[in-house]
């Protein structure tokens, strides 16, 4: 791997993000719906406050000027400040960043400790009992929306049984172990539901991946040599197999940044994902554009990343 | 009911031989708020009753977490920013106005001393001015006392146009002067029957001048206080995420005895409605939830979990179908439903008439809406009901059918009533909500029974009820015959409220549609009599012309009435709260407890 291509991969990433910024500020711009809708609507607030509101909040210059302005506050650090909350854009993210990377990351975590060795043990057996109920299993899992299983949980564990929340919180008021044990409870039903779901097609991935690999000519080689089935798997076939795996997870992880929606809804994680679609929905466009444009970066960042990674796993892919 | 009618069921009262309620009762009949009602009572000299308080117990904190759950957090803790319920609600626990509003429409002292009354003089007689005593010996959370110069300063703040505070509307037209550190008097330019409207309820919340008082006008966003409110409250401010969490600890030096009664308090916010309910009424997780815009089925069910109730509180909230007098189908100058024009069909006062006799408001209530959501007649309400008691709204197809055969509207081949080549096909518009697309379907199968076809339509509720100039599907344009959503009286004065009948109020593209009239009905008696009763001195004189305007609204079908929703709460079974339909639901926070 050259230093030219590096450098050449990182300039690239410069207009591809102005042009994301760009696009998602036209879209947003575009998009139906006022901040100050709920302002007019009220009969009882006179009409000069949103008029003074949206002069004040520079919502009456065009778009190209808003833009620039915009890109300019990025640069300098300044992400601006929600119209809902008046509080700046990048308090209200760091506000709900640990409670995301806490949940979405442990059911990622999740998702691939499930998905890694039953991938790779369904796919050594294929087609025999362990894979087929696995196979049905992940089927289920992923065809299966997190809102229908989240509620399902739900039912199940806390209006039946009684034994976990249904509202998560982010203060906790408690201390100590009794703390541990609090969270531990809250995050069982976010996190399960999540990493399952994750999970389930990460599994399909691992057991094609390992197939892929198990016929090949060199690991027949290594069975030949008899240095046991165990070794065999784990040293010659699961290293290379997991090339593309590793690939799939690195890309999959600005998602954890990003939060889930709707998981998040039901439970009422505060993450990054309910303060997005909230944002939307009240047309809180400085926080709908931070977030979005975060995610950008994220994703470019570890599509670059990615093939990196790629090209040190196997050494055979050379960029030039 | 005229003014001589109304002096007499006043003097009645004063004389002992008619209960307040059922004064006020009488008043809510004929569009009156409770609110205005007992003003009227003030103002007649007449003293405001003090409802016993329900308060019991007997020594301050020792309760515990309050756990409660709005399905929309708060995003904002300055009430002079709040957009919405959520944030007034959020921001109650914090500060407090002068006096407050409960369910029966009496005010309840808070930082005042007592409510302004004509006895003893603090109620001027020509209605241009009010006298408020504060309570001495209150201090904010960080210490200071609070004094006259605050509620002076709330009023400086919120005038202030470049604040930009919601609560603008309020205060612009008062003066406000401090005559004693601990006396503040209110004066209007012209005499103000309703005069508790500044430093009461939810727009009367008073905010601390040394805190503030750097950061009026232009500099308002960049207080630090905005999100670390320092109020009077019975909570003092721990923590906020806006639209996650707003939290609090018990004010040991509040200035009501043994309040509050819990330690500390957290308010939730984000989810759905029904998730909210079933952490309340099914799994008890949380003691209390706003606003459950859940179907009654749905909260029946839930309740049978046993471990809380349904709080049902009467409000100014309507459902309502309203009437276009323009015709939209035609484009003027730019704009549809221009005021140049006339509807072709609707404009006919038989159509009309018919199909207010379409809307089955029974079958809604019973099949819809259920306990949040009461059939009615009345619009602010009916004059009818005051005088016969009995509800008058009648659904019967083979009346309306006759009465529009009689305007002679007959049926065509394709069974469409028409009359001159004109049909009776309407549009109908709501916005996207399970029981207004059921209410549209009800709707729809009587007019065609009767020979009226409906197409019904649905907006995004974000697209329909937003100020976009751009959209032709907002409600303010109202680019169809007919459109269905709830308006809400977010005073207890229905003067602002029924200036939605005035012509100069009409929404066109000249104003942005922000003109409030959306019927576009245009009336010049009714115009007249409104500006009269803007200016008119006497308050039962004044109160008459408010009822007569009603009955012309009613009386001409310009909007039909569905249902009248009341505000919807879920409280654990132990909590003991008053909700008030006037106020926040938060309003006497200071007085929550639960019950051993």
């Amino acid at each position: 791997m050259s230093r030219q291509y590096l450098i050449r991969r990182l300039l690239i990433m410069i207009p591809s993000l102005l042009g994301i910024s760009l696009i998602l500020f036209s879209v947003l711009a575009l998009a139906p719906g006022d901040p100050f809708g709920e302002l007019a609507s009220n009969p009882a607030i006179p009409p000069e406050v949103a008029a003074a509101l949206r002069a004040k909040f520079g919502l009456d210059d065009p778009v190209w000027t808003r833009y620039l302005h915009w890109i300019n506050a990025m640069f300098h650090g300044d992400w601006g400040f929600s119209f809902n909350s008046r509080m700046d854009v990048d308090t209200l993210i760091m506000q709900r960043l640990p409670t995301t990377l806490i949940v979405i990351g442990a059911a990622q975590f999740l998702a691939i400790v499930v998905a890694l060795p039953v991938g790779v043990l369904a796919a050594t057996k294929p087609y025999s009992v362990f894979d087929q109920v696995a196979n049905t299993l992940a089927f289920m899992g992923f065809s299966l929306p997190t809102f229908f299983t989240g509620l399902l949980l739900i039912l199940l564990f806390s209006v039946k049984l009684e034994w976990l929340p249904i509202v998560y919180r982010a203060d906790l008021n408690a201390t100590g172990a009794q703390w541990y044990w609090e969270q531990f409870k809250q995050m069982i039903m976010p996190v399960t539901v999540l990493g399952l779901f994750q999970g389930a097609s990460l599994v399909r991935y691992v057991r094609s991946a390992v197939l892929d690999v198990i016929k090949l000519d060199y690991v027949t080689t290594a069975r030949s040599k008899g240095i046991g089935e165990r070794a065999v798997i784990m040293k010659h076939v699961v290293r290379t197999a997991l090339i593309p795996v590793v690939t799939l997870v690195a890309l999959q992880l600005p998602i954890v940044f990003g939060g889930a929606i709707v998981t998040e809804q039901i439970f009422r994680v505060p993450g990054i994902g309910s303060l997005l679609i909230a944002s939307m929905l009240s047309n809180d466009t400085p926080v709908v554009m931070a977030v979005t444009f975060v995610i950008s970066i994220l994703v470019v960042l570890f599509n670059f990343i990615a093939d990196i990674l790629y090209g040190w796993l196997d050494p055979r892919i050379a960029y030039r | 009911m005229n003014e001589r009618e109304l002096r007499g069921l006043i003097d009645k009262v004063k004389a002992g031989g008619m209960s307040r309620r059922t004064f006020v009762r009488r008043m809510a009949a004929v569009g009156l708020t409770a609110p205005l009602a007992t003003q009227l009572l003030a103002f007649s000299g007449v003293a405001m009753a003090q409802p016993k308080s329900m308060y019991k117990p007997t020594k301050r904190g020792g309760g515990g977490l309050l756990k409660v759950l709005w399905w929309q957090g708060a995003t904002l803790l300055n009430p002079h920013f709040a957009v919405g319920t959520k944030d007034q609600d959020g921001s109650r626990f914090f500060y407090e106005p002068l006096a407050s509003w409960d369910a029966d429409g009496n005010l309840k002292p808070v930082l005042a001393v007592s409510i302004p009354g004509r006895e003893d003089g603090t109620l001027a007689p020509d209605g241009k001015s009010v006298t408020w005593k504060l309570k001495q010996g209150v201090t904010w959370h960080d210490g200071k006392p609070f004094t006259a110069d605050d509620v002076v300063f709330t009023w400086e703040y919120a005038k202030n146009p470049a604040t930009a505070a919601t609560t603008n509307g309020t205060y612009k037209d008062v003066k406000v002067e401090k005559v004693d550190q601990y006396t503040v008097k209110v004066m209007f330019e012209k005499p103000t029957p309703f005069w508790a409207d500044a430093f009461v309820s939810t727009r009367g919340m008073i905010i601390p001048k040394h805190l503030f008082a750097d950061y009026s006008g232009d500099k308002s966003r960049d207080a630090p206080t905005n999100l670390k409110p320092i109020g009077t409250g019975p909570y003092k401010f721990k923590d906020f995420k806006p639209g996650d969490m707003v939290s609090g600890d018990i004010n040991m030096n509040y200035h009501m005895d043994n309040r509050p009664y819990f330690d500390s308090f957290e308010m939730k916010g984000g989810g759905d409605a029904v998730s909210a309910a079933r952490a309340v009424l099914q799994t008890g997780e949380f003691d209390f939830a706003w606003n459950m815009q859940v179907e009654d089925e749905i909260l029946l069910r839930l309740e049978k979990g046993g471990k809380g109730r349904v709080s049902i509180s009467p409000g100014g909230n309507i459902e309502h179908i309203q009437l276009n007098t323009t015709d939209p189908s035609v484009e003027v100058d730019g704009e549809r439903s221009s005021l140049k024009t006339k509807h072709p069909t609707l404009s006919d006062p038989a159509v009309r008439e018919a199909l207010s006799m379409l809307v089955d408001k029974a079958s809604v209530e019973k099949f819809i809406y259920g306990r949040t959501g009461n059939a009615t007649a009345n619009f602010v309400n009916n004059p009818e009901k005051f005088r016969s008691k009995t509800t008058k709204y009648e659904f019967n197809v083979d009346k309306a059918a006759d009465l529009l055969e009689k305007a002679g509207w007959k049926k065509g081949s394709d069974g469409i009533r028409e009359k001159g080549g004109k049909k009776l096909k309407f549009v109908f518009q709501t916005s996207i909500n399970q029981p207004r697309q059921k209410t549209q379907a009800i709707v729809k199968q009587a007019c065609q029974k009767a020979g009226i076809d409906i197409e019904v339509k649905a907006v995004t509720a974000s697209v329909f009820f937003s100020s976009d100039v751009a959209n032709p599907d907002t409600y303010t344009k109202f680019y169809c015959d007919l459109q269905m959503y709830t308006t809400t009286m977010t005073q207890p004065d229905p003067e602002v409220f029924m200036l939605q009948f005035r012509s100069d109020e009409a929404a066109t593209k000249e104003n942005k549609w922000q003109g409030r009239n959306i019927t576009r009905w245009r009336n010049q008696e009714y115009d007249d009599i409104h500006k009269a009763a803007t200016v008119e001195i006497d308050p039962v004189k004044r109160a008459a012309m408010l009822i007569k305007l009603n009955e012309m609204v009613v009386n001409d079908f310009v909007v039909i009435a569905v249902v009248a929703r009341p505000a919807v709460q879920a409280l654990s079974n132990k909590l003991v709260a008053q909700m008030s339909g006037w106020d926040n639901n938060t309003w006497d926070i200071q007085d929550w407890y639960k019950e051993a």
